[in-house]
């Protein structure tokens, strides 16, 4: 490696890591929060049959899981301003994102409700509960535990999707490598260190996943 | 007359389960539910708690007159203060303590403080013999101590009568008499059960009363010592007949 690349390397290192802490996880977590609203909802709406919303819910996940994500930033970020509606790209890149993760997370939680047994609902009722009160105390946190590890996939598939961002203008930690590549024509070098970058985040919540899946299996062994 | 369902019907997807079945019991009263697989006594227990929503029937309990079919929820919910279930597969909350199972209905339900909830809790565990274990989670338990635990979960929303649906039947054999002791004990003690079991023994020692049903419908029903010595109709004799000769 000769030392002109090396010193881009190290020169860009906290700058990209800036954006990275600045701008990418903010913006991945704030769509992933929006992402699980939107899945529990969904899910349980559709959990518990609610007629009309029921078909609401089943539309939009078709729209979303049909249609591509880079479409669906262009389609928000440049198509509506011309019906009149201008979203901030950042706010535009948390909606899409939101709702797209959601669209997807919101089946790995229906599944999850599913598979708690209906013996959970009834003891919950005969013990004097109401049906809010059962899904709250019982049923979502065990539906949570069983989607857990494919919330934390969604959440590591959401950080990386971010660098889609950069197509619709966000300033994120991909598109800060794009804009220093520009003035130093190092693809190869600058577009490995973000690679880098984004794997070294992604082992810390793959990490994160391990410690958070050992807690929640204190209640031991599978649902019987 | 502390609980009186009368001609309770019940169909699913045209055959018919219940054909209009008839019980009553007195406060203090064990009712043993008998009968072949198959004859409705589940769906009859689960009706009169609403786990199953009867076609039709009337349920009167303490004087309080409810349709089995059309009630609303806040008459369910009046009914339900009053009993406890008692599940075959236990059906204890599989993310709760053993301490939590028994205070949640409480504390949650009842708005009771949890100081208060829990020392009804500890009294309760204590007495099926499960106080050692208030932080264990279901799954570290054997069945036998989940179904005790059920149990005190149920003692502990203080009802007037609990239902037990065939308690011992998911039980490793050797774990049943730890539980069939605890319902014993519950008996003594004046508690009113009604009790679908398989257990001959025990619902001819421990029961007050029995119904006997087939086919969804009542063949027989009075005090116990009658229908297991004189049996009045030819096929609860066949049935008590069966029974012994499966022993031996």
């Amino acid at each position: 490696m000769n030392e002109r690349l090396l010193g881009i390397l190290i020169d860009s290192f906290p700058k990209l890591l800036s954006y990275g802490i600045r701008v990418t996880l903010p913006l991945t977590a704030v769509s992933f929060t929006l992402a699980l609203v939107i899945s529990v909802a969904v899910a349980l709406i559709q959990y518990a049959n609610v007629r009309v919303l029921r078909q609401v819910c089943r539309f939009y996940i078709w729209i979303i899981r049909g249609t591509p994500l880079l479409v669906q930033l262009y389609l928000v970020f440049y198509g509506l301003p011309s019906v009149g509606i201008k979203l901030e790209a950042f706010t535009a890149a948390v909606l899409v994102f939101g709702f797209n993760e959601g669209a997807y997370m919101a089946e790995t939680m229906r599944g999850a409700l599913e598979s708690v047994s209906v013996g959970q609902m009834e003891a919950g009722y005969c013990v004097g509960l109401s049906y809010l009160q059962i899904m709250t105390h019982v049923v979502l946190p065990q539906a949570f535990r069983t989607a857990f590890p494919a919330l934390s996939n969604s959440l590591i598939s959401m950080l990386k999707g971010t660098s889609l961002a950069a197509t619709i203008t966000v300033m994120e930690m991909f598109r800060q490598a794009q804009v220093i590549n520009g003035r130093v024509y190092e693809s190869l070098g600058l577009y490995s260190e973000v690679a880098l970058i984004y794997l070294a985040i992604c082992t810390l919540l793959t990490h994160l996943q391990r410690i958070g899946e050992k807690k929640l299996s204190g209640y031991g062994g599978a649902a019987k | 007359m502390m609980l009186e369902a009368t001609n309770v019907r019940k169909s699913f997807e045209g055959t018919e389960i219940l054909k209009g079945i008839d019980l009553s019991v007195d406060k203090g009263d064990v009712v043993a539910i008998l009968g072949p697989s198959g004859s409705g006594k589940t769906t009859f227990l689960r009706c009169l708690n609403f786990l199953e929503r009867a076609d039709s029937g009337e349920l009167v309990f303490d004087g309080d007159r409810v349709d089995l079919h059309a009630a609303t929820r806040r008459e369910i919910a009046r009914i339900r203060r009053k009993t406890a279930f008692v599940f075959q597969n236990y059906n204890l909350f599989l993310n709760k303590t053993v301490l939590d199972n028994v205070t949640l209905g409480p504390v949650v339900g009842m708005k009771m403080p949890r100081a208060q909830a829990r020392e009804i809790a500890v009294r309760a565990l204590d007495r099926v013999g499960m106080a050692d274990r208030l932080g264990s989670y279901p799954s570290q338990l054997s069945g036998g101590q989940q179904q005790r635990v059920a149990i005190a979960r149920a003692l502990a929303t203080g009802p007037e009568i609990i239902y037990f649906d065939e308690p011992t039947s998911a039980l490793d054999p050797e774990l049943i008499g730890e539980v069939l002791s605890v319902m014993r004990s519950l008996a003594e003690d004046g508690m009113t059960m009604l009790i679908v079991t398989h257990e001959m023994d025990f619902a001819r020692h421990v029961s007050s009363k029995v119904l006997f049903m087939e086919n969804g419908s009542v063949i027989e029903s009075g005090p116990t010592q009658a229908f297991f010595e004189q049996p009045k109709e030819e096929r609860s004799r066949a049935f008590i007949r069966s029974i012994l000769q499966a022993r031996e």
